[in-house]
């Protein structure tokens, strides 16, 4: 039992930093750092600048253009880029459709996608989640049904995050009603340009615009992005889920969030002196550190339990459930540390081009859309209820 | 990076599990809790000849030079049988003491025989009126010719009322709550003066009031340099507390055990209760809670020997504060689930529930462990 890193680990770490130091534009972290809206091209400069180094799909299968790093590896890629203030990947072409394609998709849909995924050319986004289909995400309706060479696809997605950027979505959708809700479920590819998509925004509690409504009126797509085998996209998606855990506990961001709230309460004034000597507010910053220590060990016991070969197989999900009830609590701290700063309502803030005089100190003004942004990260991807549920039935057997 | 036990650290863990099972069951543990004596002396003697009991000890004072990981693997197997004899107030703090702070001489003439399981020993650390601050010490010790006077009282003394030996912390210099002129001395429990007020804890455990009413003691018994202990006191009650946090591992690793068992046979409206979301839910919080103690734990165990007192206080100090705070909660959720079988004396959860309860305010309680590591985290240790 010991905490160091090998020198093999402490040198990628090394390596990582002066990438970092040379490759991630100044300006794209300075505005990560101030929670400043970022467009669309700012999340493509990053990539591109990974794609370039070829880091920007560390997980894939070595032969698609994966690094072949350990989960000590990926952990602390993770940890430095968010540290340096890089964005957070989109995950929904590397880390969601592109394992799938890569595990599941036949040789001309690997030739297709894969190389476009990693350069960025193509921007996906996940039609998952449905009007009616929310935690019970079995039960969606949107149809694809047979017509020769084609599917004739109608229906509803929703919460498309990103969805206003994206090139390419891919979906669930049903093409047999006649069976179990899973045992009826396709995985599909389309192109966002066939006639009859449609996206409408959806603005989110914090006013901005990051998710969005998508509509299938009679989309023909082709049988070939079919993805693996009719009715079997159940476990397609699944597997997407299970891939997802490396970094859903988002230790990494939510340690560069702590140190950004401690410099805030370091600033902050109460009575006179700085907010973190304040003995409530430091003790409330206190317990959300010491979680954040506990989140951080456990997820590399987790990830070296991985490597050696013992995997924590579904009690992972608890990662998922403490990782994003802690970045609930700092951005919820955050905004609290700002007072009555936390209330003027400045979205034009928000804009890294707007030259106006912000109210109250400069970086007040993102801190409450923060905190009502993050309500989120306990509802999607498998909200922490049934992240529960999972491990009530996969590890405690009841 | 690793987080397994290694191959000798399971054999430990799995020869003291197989001892416990065959010394302890629930009946009779209660017997020997109900004992005068309070622990098994045989026990004892099987610990010594295991090499528990010189587990931490160096070698060249016929221990094993085992880490503070070692102890604490050790301790969750303790924890877990909710052994009740004096290991960590013998072993961890009296010769814990002895061994960071005592001279060669002082170290050949104790720690042998603790390794023997000849000598049993406590630290008498806390005062009435300190709370949970080791520096808050009012007992004094006035040089008189060639020896000390010692003066004072000391509170909840953790294996005090069996031990042969005490290390007391007093005060050679300095105002109430200095750490400088504080220092450490072998007292002998039957030393004139000593007046010892036994007891059983909460948890069957056994402690001890002890006043110092004028008693004598050489120079020969002071550990270490004069007004220099604070570092030692720091220390043995960081390594105290890394092992009752194993301790704690173990018995919160029962509770969850117990209540998932029960979760899983017991009907009501026509099902096992556990098919209840719920209660299905709130034993997911036992196992999330829980595997993040482990975490922190670990982390303890693991900063437990280092004497760069600041970054081992900060992990100390965020394990206690999150097993207390969270693994006496979980005890709560237990007997909840359980109902009322949770309130019986009878059913052994009560036992591990009054230990978490107990370990949560040995050695600072969560609030005092929290602002420990508030001042740590920002550098005002």
């Amino acid at each position: 039992m010991h905490l160091s890193y090998t020198p093999e680990e402490e040198a990628f770490r090394q390596e990582v930093r002066q990438f970092l130091a040379e490759k991630l534009p100044k300006d794209l972290s300075a505005k990560v750092k101030s929670g400043k809206r970022l467009a669309k091209e700012d999340y493509m400069r990053w990539h591109r600048a990974m794609y370039e180094k070829g880091w920007v799909t560390p997980m894939w299968p070595k032969q698609y253009g994966g690094c072949g790093w350990s989960p000590v590896q990926l952990h602390i890629f993770d940890e430095e880029t968010f540290a340096a203030g890089a964005p957070r990947t989109v995950v929904f072409g590397i880390k969601m459709v592109g394992p799938v394609i890569a595990r599941f998709g036949n040789d001309a849909q690997k030739a297709e996608h894969l190389p476009k995924i990693r350069s960025g050319e193509v921007f996906w986004c996940q039609g998952f989640s449905e009007p009616g289909s929310g935690s019970d995400l079995a039960s969606l309706k949107t149809r694809a049904v047979r017509e020769g060479d084609h599917y004739i696809v109608n229906g509803q997605k929703i919460w498309t995050t990103l969805g206003h950027f994206a090139d390419w979505i891919f979906c669930l959708v049903r093409t047999d009603t006649n069976v179990k809700k899973q045992e009826g479920i396709s995985f599909l590819l389309i192109d966002m340009k066939t006639p009859g998509v449609s996206v409408r925004p959806i603005i989110t509690l914090d006013g901005e615009h990051h998710v969005n409504e998508v509509f299938f009126d009679n989309v023909k797509v082709p049988v070939t992005n079919l993805v693996g085998q009719e009715n079997k996209g159940w476990d397609y998606a699944k597997f997407l889920l299970i891939n997802e855990r490396f970094g859903i506990a988002g230790v990494g961001q939510c340690k560069e969030e702590l140190a950004r709230l401690k410099e805030m309460a370091q600033t902050e004034r109460k009575n006179g002196r700085p907010l973190i000597e304040d003995p409530l507010f430091a003790a409330r910053v206190a317990r959300c550190e010491i979680d954040l220590m506990a989140l951080e060990l456990t997820n590399m016991r987790m990830l070296v339990a991985e490597q050696q070969g013992a995997s924590a197989g579904p009690l992972s999900s608890i990662l998922k459930i403490r990782g994003t009830e802690i970045q609930q609590k700092l951005a919820e701290l955050q905004m609290d540390a700002v007072g009555p700063y936390a209330n003027p309502w400045m979205p034009e803030a928000l804009d890294a081009t707007w030259n106006g005089e912000p109210v109250g100190p400069d970086y007040a003004a993102p801190k409450t859309p923060s905190y009502l942004d993050k309500r989120k990260t306990s509802i999607y991807g498998g909200s922490n209820e049934i992240q529960k549920n999972i491990i009530a039935k996969a590890v405690l057997g009841l | 990076m690793d987080f397994s036990y290694s191959e000798e650290q399971t054999l430990l863990s799995n020869s003291l599990r197989k001892l416990l099972e065959d010394s302890y069951d629930a009946d009779k543990r209660r017997k020997i809790a109900a004992s005068e004596r309070g622990f098994s002396d045989e026990a004892w003697t099987r610990y010594a000849e295991l090499g528990l009991l010189g587990l931490p000890l160096p070698e060249s004072a016929g221990g094993f030079g085992g880490t503070a990981i070692d102890t604490m693997i050790a301790s969750v197997e303790l924890g877990r049988a909710l052994a009740l004899e004096p290991f960590v107030a013998t072993v961890v703090m009296g010769a814990g003491a002895i061994r960071l702070a005592g001279s060669p001489e002082q170290q050949e003439a104790m720690l042998p025989a603790v390794a023997e399981g000849k000598l049993k020993l406590a630290a008498a650390l806390g005062e009435p009126q300190a709370r949970f601050d080791l520096d808050d010490v009012s007992t004094t010790a006035a040089k008189a010719g060639a020896d000390y006077v010692l003066n004072g009282r000391k509170a909840v003394v953790l294996g005090g009322d069996s031990a042969d030996k005490l290390v007391v912390s007093a005060r050679t210099s300095g105002g109430a709550t200095d750490r400088a002129g504080l220092s450490l001395f072998v007292v002998e429990a039957s030393a004139a003066g000593v007046v010892r007020r036994g007891y059983q804890l909460v948890d069957g455990r056994g402690a001890a009031e002890v006043t110092l009413s004028d008693v004598k003691v050489p120079q020969s018994a002071r550990l270490g340099a004069e007004g220099g202990a604070w570092p030692v006191i720091e220390q043995v009650s960081d390594l105290a507390i890394s092992a009752l946090l194993g301790e704690a591992i173990g018995a919160w690793e029962r509770i969850n055990e117990l209540t998932l068992e029960y979760l899983k046979t017991r009907q009501q409206f026509g099902r096992t209760i556990g098919q209840f979301q719920v209660l299905q839910h709130r034993m997911v919080d036992l196992t999330l809670e829980y595997e993040h103690a482990k975490s922190l734990v670990y982390l303890a165990a693991m900063e437990a020997d280092s004497t760069a007192a600041s970054q081992r206080g900060r992990a100390i100090a965020a394990a206690k504060f999150f097993v207390d705070d969270k693994g006496r909660q979980c005890g709560e959720h237990a007997i909840q689930m359980h109902g009322g079988i949770g309130m019986t004396q009878e059913y052994v959860l009560s036992d591990y529930v009054k230990r978490l309860a107990m370990i949560s305010h040995t050695l600072g309680d969560s609030d005092h462990h929290l602002a420990r590591f508030a001042r740590a985290s920002t550098g005002k240790a």
